[in-house]
């Protein structure tokens, strides 16, 4: 086995666990503390990808940034850190069904579907990865307008946050 | 009919894809059993993720030559999803804030003002 495999199956298993527990989890927190290492693993599988940038980025925005306002927004919502809602078996029950049935579907898709021409079966060679200057020559190149346009829905994001999140005091 | 490569001891992009799937799945089965609104969105954001890992896969796995060099849309795409995620994370916090303010509660059964 690969040292490559060794560490798709580390970082793989470390992001497919922490999803079980975020499942699997009813206290918020818990659920919290499982997408941290899920995000981890899935940075661990764009190094591996050679998306170094892209693993940065999840790192600093995801884990860090992301992370922390789910975070915070668990502290201003929970009377008691022991708050437990429980969802009902019967819908439990269904949501486990639909998820077990779209599994299925989705691994034998996988399975099925002939990649053969559209994609190789070995990745690119190392030494041809992805330079960083090319992935900003992208964004400012071809994929201008979108990068623009994300600029204004992050002003928008900020502004529409800020007035939503704003204190208000309730009408007695 | 041919199934793909699933060789476990060489990696390629059967087995990042089954990892998405995998993902996506939980992700779904989050969103559909959680009562809290902030599991849910960490639901959404483990969708997101998946849906990340399948584009920086098929990204590393086309051969493609771009104008430049490389073809990179999937990387970039998967940038695109993040800042998304990002903002659409900030979004749904302030709107629980105020769900929370209004209800005392963060429970989505009691979201039911609009029920008919």
């Amino acid at each position: 086995m690969s040292s490559e495999a060794v560490l798709f199956y580390a970082f793989g298993g470390l992001a497919a666990a922490s999803a079980v527990v975020v499942v699997a989890s009813r206290n918020i927190v818990r659920m919290a503390v499982a997408l941290l290492f899920a995000l981890g693993g899935v940075a661990g599988l764009y190094f591996l990808l050679a998306a170094e940038f892209l693993a940065a980025v999840q790192l600093v925005i995801y884990a860090g940034g992301t992370l922390i306002l789910i975070v915070f927004g668990v502290m201003l919502t929970s009377k008691s850190p022991f708050t437990r809602l429980q969802p009902r078996p019967i819908e439990v029950g269904i949501a486990l069904g639909i998820g077990t049935l779209l599994l299925a579907v989705l691994v034998s898709g996988i399975l099925l579907a002939d990649c053969a021409g559209a994609f190789a079966s070995e990745p690119l060679p190392a030494d041809q990865g992805y330079p960083m200057q090319t992935l900003g020559q992208a964004l400012l190149g071809d994929f201008l307008l979108p990068f623009e346009l994300v600029s204004v829905l992050l002003l928008v994001v900020m502004i529409g946050a800020a007035y939503l999140a704003k204190a208000r005091r309730r009408p007695e | 009919m041919m199934l793909a490569q699933f060789n476990l001891g060489e990696v390629g992009l059967t087995h990042y894809l089954m990892l998405a799937a995998l993902l996506f799945v939980c992700g779904l089965v989050t969103i559909l059993t959680k009562r809290n609104a902030i599991g849910i969105l960490i639901g959404v954001e483990l969708v997101l993720n998946a849906a990340n890992v399948n584009l920086v896969a098929f990204n590393r796995f086309s051969h493609g030559a771009a104008a430049g060099g490389v073809l990179l849309s999937g990387q970039v795409f998967a940038v695109f999803v993040i800042v998304l995620a990002a903002a659409e994370a900030a979004v749904a916090l302030a709107i629980f804030l105020n769900f929370y303010n209004n209800f005392s509660t963060i429970d989505v059964e009691r979201a039911s003002n609009l029920k008919g």
